[in-house]
């Protein structure tokens, strides 16, 4: 049995992690904090390989992806390019077979399950496609969800879901199950929930997949406005024009490898090559 | 912790029938226990009260052993005397010896005749007094017999039930009953004990027995009061040196019974704790069942809910938060089976007190232990938190991209 509180394992943990996304800064990385070009996500020569009986697949081939602070990013491909791999490789749902990936600059490539889970706990929020509300919370409860699995009293919990629910326009809605929910509320509450432990990355896959043409727009203007306060959005989608019309940097990725690098500067997307 | 109840309490209610189903084999465990500890308890006061086990200052001495059928004396090849009673009552530890005389006697009343049991009353007030202190009587119609109360007789509370008495008419206080076609005047009848024994009896003086019956200087049981309580074992080895010495016998081959209360208490003990032993096994299999129902349940809802844990997962739950929910809700299964059981068990428990003080005419009482209770729902909990713990690992070691794949 995992011991919580002060004492074992966990709390040991837990100092770790503290102290690894706390260390000692050093003036020039002080000063990238402010800048806004400080990398958030690296992904360097990263492969995902899996073998699926006597077949092996290689979603990701020498991936190398950046994400700076502050910025919508974009990761575009044909099905099974590697976008999803890609997106759960970034928001530590999996682990790479080889190479290094860095949050903060600190590669997380090889922690464990709990210590992943600690990681996306704070630092990132997940949007999915088919919104993935748990059915038997309500709107309110599946925000206050990730806090419970941090160390949040029930007063902040309950501020802060009241504060999200504000934000997302869904106040009316708060005792309201999923099912009592369109598509369109079931993502903005989901988005709501990402949100809940004001992670640095937001990782959006699909967000729209699921949804009309003009409820679509409404949730991504949702994700205009958190890239406006600060956010760092990364969004996976087919939808070229949706990622044209918001995203600042695309990724198009083909057989688990990044063909190339689009970048919006002054209105018009230019190619850069490698990140 | 609080919001892991309350998800786990929705998880319950989600799946409606199949919790309700697995449920039940806790509590058909629970309430075989409840109602086993609540009737046993009961029956063993009534069982007590029955044999007039109340005094820890009285010992009985019996010829024979206790082993004979019928009334004490019945069957006996060497009685017990008077000159027995008179030599017990010399000795330092004893305070007073009483003898008394069981016999079948043939009542008659509103031309019926029965065969009824009568027990001697004794002459000295003294021995009276200790008498019914000892059978702790008190008179409800007419008054309890003195010494000198020759032509009298006392009767138990059965003899005013018109349809239990055997005589087809209520007998009161001041009606004539005919014992062995002499006629006795009923000074008085007993209130109810809840004693087979005592709601029967024809309570008549020793010297009318006697002379009715022609038993000589027999007697058939000795009551013995010791000046303290703390001298019963003492009481008890100075009657046994003298009784084997005055029937000449050596030791093991006692042809006598002295009986202390608690020797008298573990007879009673040791019958209905084997009784509940058993019973208690037969609950146990039926708890390990439904901690087997629990598991199989818990099983198919990690399962179903993979999606679930994945998205737990995704959003920050650890492996051990992932743990604790399913370990939760296998409790929390357990403690509604457990409540169940203990809302059945009571309910038998109850019928049975019933049934038994209805049949048999008992006043055994239903003593509610919230002892009892808090440790059965304590014990569900626990014993649906066990069997939640196989399924609530394989639920936390789940892959979260597998588990998030549709």
């Amino acid at each position: 049995m995992i011991k919580k509180g002060k004492a074992g394992k966990l709390a040991l943990f837990r100092k770790r992690v503290k102290k690894f996304w706390e260390k000692p800064m050093s003036a020039a990385q002080k000063e990238d904090i402010k800048d806004e070009n400080k990398r958030v996500i690296h992904l360097h020569e990263v492969f995902k390989t899996y073998h699926m009986g006597d077949t092996i697949v290689n979603a990701v081939n020498g991936l190398d992806l950046s994400v700076h602070q502050g910025e919508f990013v974009a990761i575009m491909g044909p099905s099974g390019s590697g976008k999803s791999t890609s997106m759960n490789l970034i928001g530590s749902l999996d682990t790479p077979t080889r190479g290094r990936i860095l949050l903060d600059e600190h590669n997380i490539a090889h922690l464990s399950e709990s210590d992943l889970a600690q990681i996306r706990g704070r630092k990132i929020g997940f949007i999915f496609q088919s919104f993935n509300l748990i059915p038997n919370l309500t709107a309110k409860e599946n925000i206050i969800l990730p806090m419970t699995f941090q160390d949040f009293t029930t007063e902040e919990k309950e501020k802060r879901a009241d504060e999200l629910l504000e934000l997302v326009e869904l106040s009316d809605r708060k005792d309201h199950y999923p099912n009592q929910l369109s598509g369109g509320q079931q993502q903005r509450v989901a988005i709501a929930r990402s949100l809940a432990n004001d992670p640095e990355v937001v990782l959006a896959d699909e967000p729209t997949g699921n949804l009309d043409t003009k409820t679509g727009e409404k949730v991504i203007t949702f994700l205009d406005k958190l890239h406006k306060q600060g956010k760092t959005i990364v969004m996976v989608t087919h939808d070229q024009h949706l990622a044209m019309e918001h995203a600042e940097k695309i990724y198009w990725l083909v057989d688990g490898k990044v063909q190339k690098v689009t970048k919006k500067k002054n209105g018009k997307w230019v190619e850069l090559r490698g990140r | 912790m609080v919001n892991y109840f309350l998800y786990a309490f929705r998880n319950l209610r989600r799946r409606g029938m199949r919790s309700w189903l697995t449920l039940i084999g806790i509590c058909i465990g629970i309430a075989a226990v409840i109602a086993l500890i609540t009737l046993g308890t009961a029956l063993k006061m009534a069982v007590i009260g029955q044999f007039g086990i109340s005094s820890t200052e009285v010992l009985t001495v019996q010829a024979g052993g206790m082993n004979n059928y019928g009334p004490p004396g019945s069957g006996v090849v060497k009685s017990l005397t008077t000159q027995d009673v008179d030599a017990i009552s010399k000795l330092d530890t004893v305070d007073i010896a009483a003898g008394r005389k069981i016999e079948y006697v043939k009542a008659e009343f509103n031309r019926i005749q029965q065969i009824s049991y009568a027990i001697s009353m004794p002459t000295d007030n003294r021995v009276i007094e200790f008498m019914y202190q000892n059978l702790n009587v008190k008179s409800i119609e007419g008054r309890l017999m003195q010494s000198g109360d020759s032509g009298k007789v006392m009767l138990g509370n059965k003899f005013l039930d018109k349809d239990k008495n055997g005589f087809g008419k209520a007998i009161h206080a001041g009606d004539k009953i005919l014992i062995q076609s002499k006629k006795f005047e009923v000074i008085g009848i007993l209130d109810k004990k809840g004693s087979f024994i005592i709601d029967q009896v024809i309570i008549i003086d020793e010297k009318d027995l006697k002379e009715m019956m022609g038993y000589g200087d027999k007697t058939d049981i000795i009551a013995v009061k010791v000046k303290n309580k703390d001298l019963i074992d003492k009481a008890k080895e100075e009657i046994e040196k003298l009784m084997r010495q005055r029937r000449n016998v050596k030791v093991g081959e006692e042809d006598f019974d002295v009986s202390t209360p608690q020797a008298a208490l573990a007879t009673v003990n040791s019958i209905l704790s084997g009784i509940q032993i058993f019973i208690i096994i037969i609950a146990s299999i039926a708890i390990i069942v439904g901690a087997i129902g629990i598991i199989n349940t818990m099983t198919t809802s990690v399962l179903e809910r993979k999606k679930e844990i994945g998205i737990m997962k995704a959003i920050g739950a650890r492996n051990s938060n992932i743990f604790f929910l399913f370990c939760i809700e296998a409790g929390m299964m357990g403690v509604f089976g457990g409540v169940a059981g203990i809302i059945v068990g009571l309910f038998f428990g109850y019928s049975g007190v019933f049934g038994i003080n209805y049949f048999l005419g008992t006043g055994a009482k239903i003593n509610i232990d919230l002892w009892l209770i808090s440790l059965s729902l304590f014990g569900s909990f626990l014993i649906g938190s066990i069997a939640g713990i196989i399924p609530a690992m394989k639920a936390a070691n789940q892959n979260p991209v597998e588990a998030l794949r549709d």
